[in-house]
């Protein structure tokens, strides 16, 4: 048995105090004696030193064992309760201790051991609550997805930085009727997760809606919104009222604005027949007035009793006629009368000086001038479209400095009975009519953007006025628009604060937390980028010698995630034979393309579904020689980022053989479903690629740069097609 | 001498009464078609009133009553604009480029022959 130092240490001192203590006595005594007695003793106890010796030794034996059990009993069993908390205390569960020891240690083995019990529960608790709570969280998210699903509205949700968060499928079937390429990517080049609003609408529009917003939250508007109606690229007509998503402190206040939602109505055909209606009901009521106008002046002249008889019966064929064209036009009205509509232009009710600080911002920004703004009345409130207003008086601007290099501007409000008068005003040159009319008529043109608005469709959505004036005395001249201004009660429901917060409590989410980073593409995380993976079939290998692309098939991975409901599939009529030898490998047949696009159809699409994107293939170099031959004929430079998983495999694995997509799919496990045909493979492309991403994490790789760098690294990619 | 006024209007029934009402006033009576003629005329006869209707093919009212505001020659000309046009809007543009008044149609003919002969009394 081993025998603890501290305790061997203890006995030799014992042994050593004692022997000391024994000559010490015997020295003592010896010093009393006188030196025949100390030499009689000394005779007499001579023979007998052994037997004092062996006293000593026998007690220092039972000193020694003594100090052993009292050791053991003491310090050795709070040791061996240590080891047994330590075992508690790394356990997921606590098992009551076998402790053997004194009275107190078995007391505190208790103790630890009810410590150790109530940790159990506690954690059992959080556990329950935390399955709890993210049951409610999931509850909730299945009510906002039903309730969106619901919705016959379409309904996307963005983050600042125009990234859809969230979309339902309405907003989905609204998004397929808006995309240039409808049958191709049936949309979803234009809405999906992670994909940005701004290939739909205007940048500058949004950011205009949104600037509205947060002038009428700074000025402590309850529930601010904004509304727009642009136009698509397809020609379609869209209303989009914008509410913005903020964040909550802890106090439950609501903060900055984080994101918005866009709930987005086609008003094409609504605002088709609401113009058609209008031109209706325009020609009831000018030529009506024309009519009766004619009419009346007739009837007064019929009145005179001297009139003659010639004069008489030319006079009742003025009223003759126009009663007859009077019952005409309104048969006719009574014709194509169509249903009561109700899509007007819808104006939002906005602070004529805000109006007047975006217009000189726009007009600063483009045309470098500066521009003034002259008393400005707080206290006049406009019923406007205030993007279209702002477009106009900025193009106005534009063609005055293009065209008389005007310095400065003055921009004027004052409220004109119940209209108010805005005026852009400058010194100098004045212009003549022809001009001002073909400013008014033409296309507002800014640069390359341009728009089918001209100032006059501006001035009729407003069912305003507009004209050019002059103050000769003062030598200045001005555009005038006279526009409609916000009742008394419109204004009080845009600056009304309130106070209930009404808004449903669907926002648990963590959906705002991703915003752009401000890293080039190169430096950014893999995890946080996009890809899209794609895979293509082909007619053969060999791109430059006349081999031709038959499928494109894409997925696309967003936040870590494969979104199959997001995927591009198209076959290609790749415009020659394909040889018989490869229809066993990839099934398609002659027939099959027969009538579907040509590649210079598929790509832009292709394109589009691939923006902002990282692509991912096998192979890749393959896949993007073919895009690339195809450069000439297209125009589009698929200059995207490409990792390719059979590069990247490799970095993960070099000691493997074979980095084929089969065999390395066998590896990870991977349950392939329709392998071979273009999208297929894109899929298990997409599974290999999401199962490398945390393998390269581990080896240190991280951002793109990183990946490409050791992509570039192995021996594979020295070979060269 | 009788003054003269220009009728301007592309609408032959109402140019027929008002041309009777206004020679049995006394005016001398002339008549544009067009919103062309209507200028040309008007440089050329130096009417003293012109009853200006705003829907006219060529011109309209209102280009015509800009360009002869832009001319300090016809100065004296008074210009009545006569339209079916009701909008408040409408009106306004008209007063601000320079009409001295404005009718809407339609109206009766005791008050247009009392609004020109306010208009051309003002005048002398």
């Amino acid at each position: 048995m081993k025998l603890d130092r501290r305790l061997v240490f203890a006995i030799g001192v014992i042994g050593l105090a004692t022997l000391v203590w024994l000559l010490v006595t015997i020295g003592l005594i010896a010093s009393t004696l006188a030196p025949e007695q100390r030499a009689l003793v000394a005779e007499q106890l001579a023979p007998r030193f052994v037997l004092i010796g062996m006293t000593w030794v026998f007690g220092l034996l039972a000193i020694g064992a003594t100090l052993r059990w009292l050791f053991r009993r003491y310090a050795s069993a709070p040791a061996r309760l240590v080891e047994q908390t330590q075992v508690l205390l790394a356990a997921p569960k606590a098992a009551p201790m076998d402790h053997q020891g004194t009275k107190e240690t078995k007391a505190l083995a208790d103790v630890i051991f009810q410590l150790a019990s109530q940790r159990d529960t506690l954690r059992e608790d959080v556990e329950a609550q935390i399955a709890q709570a993210s049951q409610g969280i999931q509850l909730e998210k299945n009510r906002l997805a039903a309730l969106m699903a619901e919705l016959t509205q379409s309904v996307v949700v963005c983050n600042l930085d125009g990234r859809i968060i969230l979309y339902n499928t309405r907003a989905r079937l609204q998004f397929k009727t808006l995309s240039v390429a409808p049958t191709l990517a049936s949309g979803a080049e234009l809405v999906g997760i992670g994909r940005s609003i701004y290939a739909v609408f205007d940048r500058q529009l949004v950011a205009h809606a949104l600037e509205s917003i947060q002038q009428r939250i700074s000025r402590g508007a309850g529930s601010p919104s904004a509304q727009f109606v642009t136009t698509t690229q397809a020609g379609q007509l869209l209303k989009v009222q914008m509410a913005p998503v903020r964040n909550v402190d802890a106090a439950g206040n609501a903060t900055e604005i984080s994101g918005f939602v866009l709930m987005l109505e086609n008003v094409t055909r609504a605002f088709e027949e609401e113009h058609l209606r209008d031109q209706l009901l325009h020609s009831l009521t000018e030529g009506s007035r024309s009519s009766l106008a004619n009419i009346q002046a007739a009837v007064d002249m019929l009145a005179y009793p001297d009139l003659e008889a010639p004069m008489r019966e030319r006079f009742l064929a003025v009223v003759r006629e126009e009663v007859q064209s009077m019952s005409g036009r309104i048969t006719d009205m009574t014709q194509k009368a169509t249903q009561g509509l109700k899509a007007r232009w819808p104006m939002e009710e906005m602070m004529g000086a805000d109006v007047l600080l975006a217009t000189q911002r726009r007009i600063e920004a483009r045309s470098q001038r500066s521009v003034t703004l002259e008393n400005l009345d707080a206290s006049i409130w406009l019923k406007v479209d205030s993007f279209s207003l702002t477009q106009a008086l900025d193009y106005l601007a534009m063609r005055l400095v293009e065209e008389f290099d005007i310095k400065f501007f003055r921009l004027r409000l004052k409220a004109s009975g119940n209209r108010a008068q805005l005026d852009l005003i400058w010194t100098g040159q004045a212009m003549s009519t022809e001009t001002v009319m073909s400013w008014e008529m033409d296309s507002m043109r800014f640069g390359n953007e341009s728009t089918p608005l001209t100032v006059r469709d501006v001035v009729e959505r407003h069912g305003g006025e507009m004209w050019f004036e002059r103050e000769r005395v003062r030598h200045e001249a001005f555009f005038r628009f006279l526009l409609p201004m916000a009742s008394v009660q419109e204004q009080l429901e845009a600056t009304q604060i309130l106070q209930n917060d009404s808004r449903p409590e669907f926002y648990d989410f963590d959906l705002f937390q991703s915003t752009e980073q401000t890293h080039a593409l190169e430096d950014r995380l893999l995890s946080e980028l996009s890809f899209t993976v794609f895979d293509t079939e082909t007619t053969g290998l060999n791109p430059s010698e006349g081999d031709e692309i038959i499928q494109i098939g894409a997925a696309r991975i967003v936040n870590g995630k494969l979104l199959r409901q997001e995927s591009f599939e198209q076959l290609v009529n790749p415009g020659r034979l394909i040889p018989a030898a490869t229809v066993p490998i990839h099934g398609i047949t002659q027939d099959m393309v027969k009538g579907k696009p040509l590649i210079a159809e598929v790509l832009p699409a292709f394109y589009s579904f691939a923006q902002d994107t990282v692509l991912v293939a096998h192979n890749a170099a393959f896949d993007m020689k073919f895009l690339q031959l195809q450069e000439r004929h297209t125009g589009l430079v698929f200059n995207h980022p490409v990792l390719d998983t059979l590069l990247l495999s490799a970095v993960v694995h070099p000691a493997q053989e074979s980095h084929r997509l089969e065999a390395i799919a066998e590896r990870f496990n991977i349950t392939v479903l329709g392998r071979h045909t273009a999208l297929g493979d894109a899929f298990v492309t997409a599974e290999v690629w999401l199962r490398l991403l945390p393998l390269l994490q581990a080896m240190g790789i991280t951002t793109l740069r990183q990946a490409r760098e050791a992509a570039q690294k192995t021996y594979y990619a020295r070979l060269k097609y | 001498m009788n003054q003269k006024i220009l009728v301007a209007d592309d609408e032959p029934n109402i140019v027929i009464s008002l041309e009777y009402l206004l020679k049995r006033e006394g005016y001398t009576v002339i008549i544009a078609r067009d919103g062309q003629e209507a200028l040309d005329m008007i440089a050329r006869e130096l009417p003293d009133l012109v009853l200006l209707d705003v829907m006219m093919p060529k011109k309209t009212g209102f280009e015509v009553c800009q360009e002869v505001r832009a001319n300090d020659a016809l100065k004296g000309v008074k210009i009545l604009m006569l339209t079916a046009k009701g909008r408040d809007t409408d009106l306004a543009k008209g007063t601000a480029l320079g009409a001295d008044a404005y009718m809407t149609k339609p109206f009766s003919t005791r008050d247009l022959a009392q609004k020109v002969a306010d208009m051309l009394g003002q005048g002398q």
